[in-house]
């Protein structure tokens, strides 16, 4: 085989490759709605193989927590804490039942959680930020609650918020924590046909509160989520199989909520939302309709003027523009990189830049015709000394790209990605394939001239 | 078909003009910035909230900003596109913690305007302390790309006076955009940091095909003058700077008129990038290693 036959050769297998990785996705494109949400449902694993859109252009949320370590419970470490806490929030996210949720730590006590696709942004927000430290504590019974308004809190109590407008007089020291919980399930009860969240305390909890309720029947015992008062029942009778029952005007979905992060537990510290970037689903779609919009209007006139200016061997350079789209995406779905809006301005950029290693040979294709040189010669010349070239300047755009990956937060390092892949595609198709596609143009032919 | 046919321009003559130009737009730029006190950094460095909203039936800015009075958010800023009814709103407060504000501003825009509701498009918030974090990154990467850049070009060309004057423009395009983004009263974001660090790879790429030219027009024409090996590379890259601009100047001016407004701002700043990219790698770049080696030669 010749030299010629093995680039021939693989060049083939790379643009096979390419298509082969972005089969998947075409397909997924293909699909109708219902198809495309049993598949997300069973999580099929084909999932896996269609290329990423990133939260910005298919909508989602994407929030950074800081663990209030001032908060900690004494003696345990803050990464301790933050692993913990990952688990717990992981935990409530697969119960609340998103598909390819994100949950990863950044830094010390950062944990970035990433929910594509969410519908109810500040349900989820409630519900992955809320500590969930359910107390049980025991509500004053002799009187004192004018008193301590006044400010005169009798010692070991303490002035706590109710759900309704009301304040309850509790004392300061839990009966009984959610710590010792096994399970919480939305029930319709009540008096009034209300949903409720049923729990079940483990053995140990079990016989604790089987003692709390026997001594202190007749007293308002005060169920209490992080700090403020659900309810405040009257215990009525002992309670010894360990079940209890938290009303407080919940609804279906907050009922459904609350059991969730009760069975995943508290939260070993409180944590503070400190970035939220929530893009709705139809300011998505509507950036990738816009998006692909400037991408097409920008392609057909880089493509008309390169037609315009090179002739015939514009054609070269417009077949190699749809080369390196085709490979920068086959590329992206290969690395399971993520398509965002500024990286689909990447991909727009890069068509505008790439077409630049074509101009590099072209121009240096005419200068070796003008000075005399047979078709044939001029075109290898060409190619020989643009070559330096081409890899110099690609190459210092390639180190700004890689600190921008570097520094790169989501939607930023889907900028760079694009960038680097279309340059890097762009170096492929110039050097490799558009030569040739010339050698094999001109096969065996005698040209006297070129149309460039 | 070609622009320039055989251009043997003497740009080099012209120098001191470009040099002055360049110096003044920088003037300006500074200017610019010190009268409006530093750039204007987005919410994703300063910290803060911002709600984009699509509301059901027309509204005004007067509209909203009459609703918002009373909940102790003066000092929000209210855009409106009326084309969608589409509502932008920012709130810059370093101290503003939490998820609270985007929850009062919603919670007040239904209470007071009650027969029109919203969706919520976009709803963004960063904590002072991410962007403080956001503020160290991007310099970060802007400094050590430079660095990166500076060696790599001293590297490649086997003399720091290319590498310098290369980075020197580079630095001149950024700074340029950097001013007119402050002349325009555009923020600075996340993603126009990006743009400019684009711009930085763009800028000393079309540089350093000039540089290429001259380094090998030198092996050849060991006779010439440096002055005259300068002003042919130059000119005989002159073709390939003007056409690779302009079909990179149209595919981000059709993202800039097509992609709507989340990547506005970066392909704003590309769109000046490029055509202040393009200008120095000639009357800047170029020239500007002309100078240098002539007067290290004169030592």
């Amino acid at each position: 085989m010749t030299q010629r036959q093995i680039k021939c050769i693989f060049i083939g297998i790379v643009i096979f490759l390419a298509c082969w990785f972005l089969y998947p996705t075409y397909s997924w494109y293909k699909m109708s709605a219902e198809e495309k949400e049993i598949m997300e449902k069973e999580g099929n694993p084909f999932l896996g193989k269609v290329l990423n859109l990133g939260l910005d252009l298919r909508g989602g949320m994407h929030l950074i927590l800081e663990v209030d370590t001032a908060k900690m419970p004494e003696g345990m470490k803050v990464k301790e804490a933050v692993d913990r806490a990952i688990e717990i929030v992981r935990n409530r996210v697969d119960q609340f039942g998103i598909a390819e949720p994100l949950i990863v730590k950044q830094g010390d006590k950062w944990i970035v959680v990433q929910l594509p696709g969410i519908k109810d942004a500040r349900r989820a927000m409630d519900l992955i930020g809320k500590t969930a430290l359910l107390e049980f504590k025991l509500v004053d019974d002799l009187g004192r609650m004018t008193e301590a308004k006044e400010g005169n809190i009798p010692e070991g109590y303490e002035l706590l918020p109710g759900k309704e407008e009301r304040e309850y007089l509790v004392k300061k020291e839990a009966e009984l924590t959610g710590a010792s919980l096994i399970d919480a399930k939305v029930e319709i009860g009540g008096k009034y046909g209300f949903p409720c969240v049923s729990i079940k305390f483990n053995k140990e909890g079990a016989k604790k509160f089987a003692l709390v309720t026997e001594d202190n029947i007749e007293r308002n015992l005060a169920i209490v989520l992080d700090g403020v008062v659900q309810s405040a029942p009257v215990i009525k009778s002992r309670i010894p199989d360990g079940n209890a029952i938290i009303e407080g005007n919940f609804n279906a979905d907050t009922a459904r909520d609350l059991a969730i992060i009760l069975r995943a537990g508290a939260l070993p510290a409180p944590v503070n939302v400190i970035e939220n970037r929530t893009v709705g689903p139809s300011l998505g779609r509507d950036s990738i309709k816009k998006g692909t919009m400037a991408m097409g209007i920008g392609a057909v006139l880089v493509i008309l003027f390169m037609l315009f200016y090179y002739r015939l061997s514009g054609s070269v350079a417009v077949f190699a523009l749809f080369l390196n789209l085709i490979l920068v995406l086959g590329a992206m779905a290969y690395l399971h990189a993520t398509l965002t809006l500024p990286g689909l301005a990447g991909i727009i950029l890069t068509i505008g830049m790439s077409v630049d290693a074509n101009v590099l040979v072209f121009e240096r294709i005419r200068e070796e015709l003008k000075s005399g040189k047979t078709v044939r010669v001029a075109i290898d010349a060409g190619y020989q000394k643009a070559f330096k070239t081409i890899l110099d300047s690609n190459i210092t755009t390639l180190i700004a790209a890689a600190f921008l990956f570097q520094f790169g937060t989501g939607p930023v390092k889907g900028f760079a990605v694009t960038l680097s892949l279309g340059i890097l595609v762009s170096m492929f198709t110039a050097i490799m394939v558009t030569h040739e596609v010339f050698n094999w143009a001109l096969r065996g032919k005698r040209v006297e001239k070129l149309s460039i | 078909m070609q622009f320039f046919g055989e251009s043997n321009i003497d740009f080099l003559k012209k120098r001191w003009i470009f040099f002055g130009i360049s110096i003044f737009f920088v003037l300006i730029g500074l200017f610019s910035l010190i009268v409006r006190g530093g750039p204007d950094l987005g919410i994703d460095f300063k910290g803060g909230t911002m709600l984009e909203l699509t509301f059901i039936n027309p509204v005004s800015v007067a509209e909203i900003r009459e609703t918002l009075i009373g909940s102790d958010l003066h000092g929000s800023e209210i855009q409106n596109f009326t084309k969608d009814n589409r509502v932008i709103i920012r709130v810059k407060k370093s101290n503003n913690t939490g998820i609270e504000m985007s929850r009062n501003i919603q919670k007040a825009l239904s209470a007071g305007l009650k027969d029109n509701s919203f969706v919520i498009e976009r709803d963004e918030m960063v904590g002072p302390s991410v962007g403080k974090y956001l503020i160290k990154r991007a310099k970060g990467a802007v400094f050590w790309s430079f660095i990166g850049i500076i060696i790599y070009v001293a590297l490649r060309f086997k003399s720091g006076v290319y590498g310098m004057a290369g980075v020197i423009a580079l630095i001149h395009d950024v700074f340029i955009v950097f001013g007119v983004l402050s002349f325009f009263n555009k923020e600075i974001t996340l993603t126009v940091i990006a743009a400019l660090l684009a711009l930085a790879g763009y800028s000393i790429n079309d540089t350093i095909v000039v540089y290429d030219r001259i380094r090998e027009t030198t092996r050849l024409r060991r006779k010439d003058t440096f002055y005259d090996i300068v002003n042919k590379g130059i000119n005989s890259t002159l073709n390939r700077t003007i056409i690779t601009s302009l079909t990179t100047f149209l595919v981000v001016g059709s993202l800039f008129v097509f992609g709507g407004g989340v990547i506005h701002d970066f392909s704003f700043t590309l769109l000046f990038g490029i055509i202040i990219g393009t200008y120095s790698s000639i009357a800047i770049a170029a020239p500007l290693v002309y100078e240098w080696e002539t007067r290290k030669g004169k030592k």
